[in-house]
C-alpha cells in the first residue's frame, strides 16, 4: 500500500477470472483479439507503401549516411489496418459509454469539427508561408480569439500555448513579466516570489508555479470545500506574485468569495490566476473577468470539445487582463485595412512580449475545431451548455447519494460531483476496487483520490452530452457496485476488473524493472534478416 | 441543439429529483454581480451546412501547399500520408479517448506508445524514448532544462545552425527556469564552432542537423567535446525523414535527441498540432519529462502494458516534478506510429532517398539561374539559396504568381544579415515539373 | 537503533552512523520503486532532504537526522529497491554518514520510545 490507500500489484488473493470457465486455446476472446506488437510480426524487410525508386544516390554525404540497420518492421496496408483495429478495441472511449473523469470534462466530440479541421485551407497550410496566403487562417484565429474574450469578459488572449499545463506557464510568465517591469522581479531588492495555490490544486499548478522559480505556499481550504478567505489574507503580503485558484474548484464547487479572493489578492500588489480547467461548468453564464481573474488558461480539448486523442493534442488558449495584455508572447495577430498579419517579433505592437512558448502559431488543428464547435452552440447553446453540465452533475449527486457519501452533502455542485469513501468504511472495498468493478460493468472509472483534500476521493464529471436515460444506466450500474460492496460481495471488487482486455496490472513491477521499449530477444537475427 | 441530449422535460424531471425549482438555484454560488442574465454578445447557434460552409468560405481564403508548386520547409515539411492511417486516428477507441490512467482499458493506447518509444529509439539510435511532447521545438526546451538537472549547472550554449524559433523557445522556458543561454550568430555551416564555447559551467550544447540551412553535419566531434567537459549534447532534428538517411544523433554520441515528428504521419496544419519526438540515454530516463509508457503483467500473468516512473510528474511530484508537461500529442504520435509502421524501415530508407533525390535536383537546378546561388554545402532535403533582390519580396513575387517558394531567413531572424537568403525544402511529393517553375517564374519575374 | 519521527533509524559505529527508514514508514510507503541516494561526499544538514522514496503512486523525501557527511551509500538498492521492504531495517540501509556530533544522537528516540510514538499515530 502506498500513502494514498491504493494497492499497485495485483493481490494475489484477488480471485480467479472465473467467468472463463472454457480458456481459450489462442488467448483471444470471440471479438477480441490477441495482439502482438508490430515488433513481433515479423515484417523486417515488408513495406505497406509503393514509392518509385530514387534515382539518384547519397553518394554525395559520404560517411553522413546511416548504414547499420535502423530495426523498423514494416506491415502492408490490411496488415496495418487489422493491427490498429484491434488494438483500438481495447480502448474505452467516450463513443462507447460514459467517460466520467472528473476535472476531464469528456464530452462528445462533434464530427463536423474532424470534417472542418481536415479541410484542405486549414490542414494543408503552412505555418511560414506569406501572410498574404493564409488570411483565411488568421481570420479564423482572430475570430476564435474573439469568442474568447467575449465568452471570458477578458481584453486579450494568448493562442500559442499547447495544452492547460503549457497555459499555466504562459500566464504565469506574463505575471512574472509584468512584476519584473514594475521593479518586483525575481532578482530586484524586493521580489515578489511566492505564489499561493489552495491544498486543492490541481498538480499543475504547484509544478509550473515551482517551474518558474516561485515557491509555493498553499492556502488552508474551509469545511465546505472553498479557500480559506482568512488564511489567504494573512499569506497574502508584498512577497506574493500570485494565487493560482480553480474555480470552479477541484472539489467541483463555486468559489463563493471569489470577488473577495480578487480584491484581497489586487490590494496586495498580487495577479489573480485562475485555472480554467472547469471553464465548462459557467461557460455562457460567468464571465472570469467580471469576477477579477487577471488571467485563465482554456481547455480546448475540454470546454470546446477538440478529441482527447487518448492523451493530447490539446490547446491551452490564455486569457488576459489589460494589466496582463502587453506581455503575450509572440506571435501577436494584428490587422489592418490590408487584412490580417502576424506580429512574430518582440518588436512594435508586441516590444514588450515575455518571448515565445513554440516554433509556430499554436495548435491551429484545434482552433478550427473548437471554433466549430462555438458556432455550432452559439452564445445560447454555450450557456445551454453550462447548464447541462451542471444539471446532469447534480442529478448524479442526487441519486447516488442514496448509497454513496458526498464530501460536500450542502449545497448544489457545479458540473462535478464529488465523494468521498466514508460509505465503503468496513466494507473491504476500496475507492480503487470500485473503480476496477466499474470497467466490469461497461464503465470507465471516475477520477479517483483527487482532491487530496478528501479521503479516497471520487470525482464524477458526466458532461453535458449524456441523456438521462445514460445517467440512469450509469447511477443504476454504481448503486447496484455499492449494494454489493456493502453486503460483503468483496470479491467482485477486490479481483476486478474480470471482464476487461487485461486484469489489473503490476504497476510495481513496471517501476521497479522498467522495460520502455521493446527489445529484440536475438538481436543478431534481426541483424541478418 | 444537437448536441445536447436532454429534452425540457428530462430537465424538469431532473430538477425535480434534485429539488431544485429551476437551473438557476443550482448556480446559486455564482455572486451576484457576475450572474449574467441573457446570452453574450456573439451569434446564436446555427446548424451543421451553416457552420460548415462558414469554415468553408475561411479555409477558401487560404492557399494550401497542395494547389501548386510548394517548397516551404523550415521545420515543417509537405509529406504524404497514406489514407489508412487519417482513417485509423479516427477510430472512436483512439480519438475519444483519454490520457491511458486505466491500464486495463487503455491497452490500445499504450501498445501504440510503447511500439512508438521503440521506433523513436530506433530512429534516433537512443536507448530509450518518452511517449512524445508538444513538439520540436517544446521538446529542445525540455531537453536543455533536463540537462541541467543532470549536470546541476546552468548555461547551455545553441548552435548557429538552430532553428531561430526553437532558440526563442528554449530562451523563453529555460530563462524561466533560471537558466543562461547563450545563442550563437546564424551561419550556415557552423555547429562544430559551439566547442569552442563549452566551459566548466556548460549544462548542454544544443545542434541541429539537418540545421535551419539544410546543412548536415556529423557531431561526433561535439558530442566528445561537451562530455569530456561535463556536458551533455542535445541533438535536434526538424525533418524526421531524415533519419532514413542519415546517421542517427546516437550513432553520433548524442545524450538527448530531440525532434518534429510532424513529418511522419502528421500535416503542416499551420503549425500544429505536431508531435514532439524525445529519447535519451538509459541512464537519464528518471530526469526525463513526460509520460513513459512501459512493459508489466497483469493478475493472469499476461503482458500488458501501464504508464510509469509517474514520480516524475505532475500529479505526483507536484513542485517537484521534472515538467508541468501533462496533456501531449497522443493522437499525433498514434499517426507517427501507423505511417512508420507502414514505411517499415525499407519505406523509410526509400522515402528518404527520394527527399534527397528531389533537393539535389532543387539545388541543380536553382544554381542555373542567373542571380541564385545555393549556399548549403550538404544537405538532405532542404537548402539555403542566396536570392538577388531581398529574399522576403523575391517569396512573395513567387507567391503572388502561384508558387509557395519557401521561407526567407529574414522572416525568423531579421538580425542575422541574411536578408538576401531563402530557405527551399523539397520533398517527395516535389516533382521535376515544380522546380522548372520555380526556376523559370524566378528569371521571368526578376526580368520584369 | 535511535530513531526520529519522520521514521528514520540511526545506528551509531564510532562517529560514522548508519541510516534508513524503519519498518513502519516501508510498510506506509507501499511498494518501493525507487531510492534516489545522495552523493557520497554531500554535506548533510538535519532536516534537509537527503533521499527520496518512491513507490508507484508516490514520492516521499527523506530528511537527514544529523549534520554530517554522506561516506558511503547503499548502491544495492538501485538494482533491488524492494530490499527495502524486505529489510528495512537491515540491509536496506540508504547510507553512512559521518557525523559531525555524536551528541545529537542522544535528542533522539531509542526503540521505546519510538513505537511508544508510533501507539499514538
Amino acid at each position: 500500500m502506498n500513502s494514498v490507500g491504493r494497492p499497485t500489484r495485483p493481490e494475489t488473493a484477488g480471485g480467479e477470472a472465473n467467468d472463463y470457465i472454457h480458456p481459450t486455446l489462442t488467448g483471444a476472446r470471440g471479438l477480441l483479439q490477441d495482439e502482438a506488437l508490430i515488433f513481433e510480426l515479423g515484417g523486417w524487410d515488408k513495406t505497406g507503401v509503393d514509392l518509385v525508386d530514387a534515382e539518384l544516390d547519397a553518394s554525395d554525404l559520404g560517411d553522413l549516411v546511416r548504414t547499420d540497420p535502423i530495426g523498423l518492421p514494416g506491415l502492408s496496408e490490411p496488415e496495418a489496418m487489422r493491427h490498429y483495429v484491434r488494438l483500438s478495441q481495447k480502448n474505452h472511449a467516450i463513443d462507447l459509454a460514459l467517460y466520467p473523469l472528473g476535472s476531464c470534462t469528456m464530452k462528445h466530440n462533434p464530427r463536423l469539427n474532424e470534417k472542418a479541421a481536415r479541410m484542405p485551407g486549414f490542414s494543408d497550410i503552412h505555418p511560414l508561408q506569406p501572410v498574404s496566403t493564409v488570411q483565411g487562417a488568421l481570420q479564423l484565429m482572430d475570430r476564435l480569439a474573439h469568442w474568447l474574450k467575449t465568452l471570458t469578459g477578458m481584453p486579450a488572449v494568448a493562442l500559442t500555448p499547447k495544452a492547460g499545463a503549457h497555459g499555466e506557464l504562459c500566464g504565469l510568465l506574463a505575471i512574472r513579466a509584468a512584476h519584473r517591469a514594475a521593479g518586483h522581479g525575481l532578482q530586484s531588492e524586493h521580489p515578489r516570489n511566492t505564489v499561493l495555490t489552495p491544498t486543492s490544486a490541481h498538480g499543475t499548478n504547484p509544478a509550473t508555479a515551482a517551474f518558474v522559480g516561485y515557491k509555493v505556499e498553499e492556502i488552508a481550504q474551509t469545511a465546505d470545500g472553498r479557500v480559506d478567505l482568512a488564511d489567504l489574507e494573512k499569506k497574502l503580503g508584498p512577497h506574493v506574485a500570485a494565487i493560482m485558484v480553480t474555480n470552479p474548484n477541484t472539489c467541483g464547487l463555486f468559489e463563493r468569495e471569489v470577488v473577495e479572493i480578487a480584491r484581497l489578492t489586487h490590494e496586495a500588489g498580487a495577479y489573480f490566476y485562475c485555472d480554467g480547467a472547469n471553464f465548462n461548468a459557467i461557460v455562457g453564464r460567468v464571465r472570469p473577468g467580471d469576477l477579477g481573474v487577471d488571467a485563465m488558461h482554456i481547455n480546448l480539448h475540454k470546454t470546446f470539445s477538440t478529441p482527447h486523442g487518448g492523451g493530447g493534442p490539446g490547446a491551452g488558449p490564455v486569457v488576459l487582463s489589460e494589466a496582463l495584455a502587453r506581455f503575450a508572447p509572440t506571435p501577436w495577430i494584428v490587422h489592418d485595412e490590408n487584412g490580417f498579419d502576424l506580429a512574430e517579433r518582440a518588436e512594435g505592437p508586441a516590444a514588450e512580449a515575455f518571448g515565445r512558448m513554440c516554433a509556430f502559431h499554436g495548435q491551429m488543428g484545434m482552433f478550427v475545431r473548437a471554433y466549430a464547435y462555438m458556432l455550432s452552440h452559439g452564445a445560447d447553446g454555450l450557456r445551454q451548455v453550462a447548464e447541462d453540465a451542471v444539471l446532469n452533475a447534480n442529478y448524479l449527486k442526487a441519486v447516488l447519494s442514496a448509497e454513496m457519501s458526498p464530501a460536500f452533502p450542502e449545497g448544489p455542485c457545479m458540473h462535478e460531483a464529488l465523494f468521498d469513501d466514508a460509505w465503503l468504511d468496513g466494507t473491504g472495498v476500496t475507492t480503487l476496487d470500485f473503480a476496477k468493478a466499474m470497467i466490469d460493468e461497461g464503465f470507465h472509472p471516475m477520477t479517483m483520490y483527487f482532491p487530496l483534500v478528501v479521503h479516497g476521493a471520487m470525482l464524477i464529471e458526466p458532461t453535458e452530452t449524456e441523456s438521462k436515460a445514460e445517467l440512469d444506466r450509469f447511477a443504476d450500474a454504481l448503486l447496484k457496485l455499492a449494494r454489493a460492496a456493502k453486503a460483503g460481495d468483496v470479491e467482485r471488487f477486490k479481483g476486478a476488473p474480470y471482464h476487461a482486455p487485461l486484469r489489473r496490472l503490476d504497476e510495481t513491477l513496471a517501476a521497479r524493472k522498467p522495460r520502455l521499449r521493446w527489445t529484440p530477444t536475438d538481436p543478431a537475427k534481426i541483424a541478418a534478416e | 441543439m444537437r448536441y445536447l441530449p436532454l429534452t425540457p422535460d428530462d430537465r424538469a424531471a431532473m430538477l425535480k429529483t434534485i429539488g431544485a425549482a429551476n437551473i438557476d438555484e443550482l448556480f446559486v454560488d455564482v455572486p451576484a454581480s457576475a450572474r449574467r442574465s441573457g446570452v453574450v454578445d456573439l451569434p446564436l447557434h446555427a446548424g451543421e451546412f451553416e457552420v460548415e460552409r462558414e469554415l468553408a468560405e475561411m479555409a477558401g481564403r487560404n492557399r494550401t501547399a497542395g494547389q501548386g508548386p510548394f517548397f516551404c520547409g523550415a521545420g515543417a515539411y509537405k509529406h504524404h500520408v497514406p489514407a489508412s492511417v487519417d482513417h485509423l486516428i479516427q477510430r472512436s477507441e483512439f480519438l475519444t479517448s483519454y490520457t491511458p490512467y486505466q491500464p486495463e482499458i487503455a491497452q490500445g493506447t499504450l501498445q501504440v506508445l510503447f511500439e512508438f518509444q521503440t521506433q523513436v529509439a530506433q530512429l534516433t539510435g537512443m536507448d530509450v524514448a518518452n511517449a512524445s511532447l508538444y513538439d520540436g521545438s517544446t521538446a529542445a526546451a525540455e531537453a536543455v532544462m533536463m540537462a541541467s538537472r543532470i549536470t546541476r549547472r546552468n548555461k547551455a550554449v545553441l548552435s548557429p545552425g538552430l532553428h531561430p524559433h526553437y532558440a526563442e523557445t528554449v530562451q523563453t522556458l529555460a530563462h524561466a527556469v533560471g537558466m543562461e543561454i547563450e545563442r550563437m550568430p546564424l551561419a550556415i555551416d557552423a555547429e562544430a564552432e559551439v566547442i569552442s564555447h563549452i566551459g566548466p559551467d556548460t549544462a548542454c550544447v544544443v545542434v541541429q542537423t539537418p540545421n535551419l540551412f539544410g546543412t548536415v553535419t556529423d557531431v561526433s566531434k561535439v558530442a566528445a567535446a561537451a562530455q569530456a567537459a561535463g556536458a551533455l549534447l542535445i541533438v535536434v532534428t526538424t525533418e524526421a525523414i531524415s533519419y532514413g538517411l542519415l546517421k542517427s544523433p546516437g550513432a553520433m554520441g548524442a545524450d538527448i535527441a530531440v525532434a518534429e515528428g510532424q513529418s511522419i504521419g502528421n500535416g503542416l496544419n499551420y503549425g500544429g498540432p505536431y508531435v514532439g519526438l524525445f529519447a535519451c540515454r538509459e541512464k537519464y530516463v528518471r530526469q526525463a519529462p513526460g509520460r513513459l509508457c512501459g512493459e508489466t503483467v497483469d493478475a493472469d500473468g499476461r503482458r500488458g502494458f501501464v504508464l510509469t516512473l509517474s514520480t516524475r510528474e505532475q500529479h505526483i511530484r507536484r513542485d517537484k516534478a521534472t515538467s508541468n508537461i501533462c496533456t501531449n500529442s497522443g493522437l499525433c504520435a498514434l499517426a507517427f506510429t501507423i505511417h512508420m509502421s507502414l514505411l517499415g524501415e525499407t519505406g523509410l530508407r526509400e522515402l528518404a532517398a527520394l527527399n534527397h533525390q528531389a533537393a539535389r535536383r532543387l539545388a541543380t537546378r536553382m544554381a542555373e539561374v542567373p542571380g541564385f546561388e545555393v549556399l548549403t554545402p550538404r544537405f538532405f532535403n532542404e537548402i539555403a539559396i542566396r536570392t538577388p533582390i531581398p529574399a522576403e519580396r523575391m517569396v512573395q513575387l513567387w507567391a503572388d504568381h502561384g508558387v509557395l517558394g519557401g521561407v526567407p531567413v529574414s522572416r525568423l531572424d531579421p538580425g542575422a544579415g541574411m536578408d538576401d537568403v531563402v530557405l527551399l525544402a523539397a520533398t517527395e511529393l516535389t516533382r521535376p515539373t515544380d522546380i522548372e517553375i520555380l526556376a523559370r517564374s524566378a528569371t521571368r519575374l526578376l526580368s520584369q | 537503533m535511535r530513531f526520529t519521527k519522520d521514521h528514520e533509524w540511526i545506528e551509531l559505529d564510532g562517529d560514522v552512523a548508519t541510516v534508513g527508514i524503519t519498518a513502519y514508514a516501508a510498510e506506509q510507503l507501499g511498494d518501493v520503486v525507487f531510492v534516489e541516494l545522495p552523493g557520497v561526499g554531500k554535506a548533510l544538514k538535519t532536516g534537509e532532504g537527503m533521499a527520496v522514496v518512491e513507490s508507484v503512486k508516490a514520492a516521499s523525501d527523506v530528511y537527514a537526522p544529523l549534520d554530517g557527511e554522506v561516506t558511503a551509500i547503499n548502491d544495492a538498492l538501485s538494482g533491488n529497491p524492494e530490499t527495502v521492504n524486505q529489510a528495512p531495517e537491515t540491509d536496506g540501509w540508504f547510507a553512512k554518514v559521518k557525523v559531525a556530533d555524536t551528541a545529537a544522537l542522544d535528542a533522539l528516540m531509542d526503540r521505546d520510545a519510538y513505537e511508544a510514538f508510533l501507539a499514538t499515530l
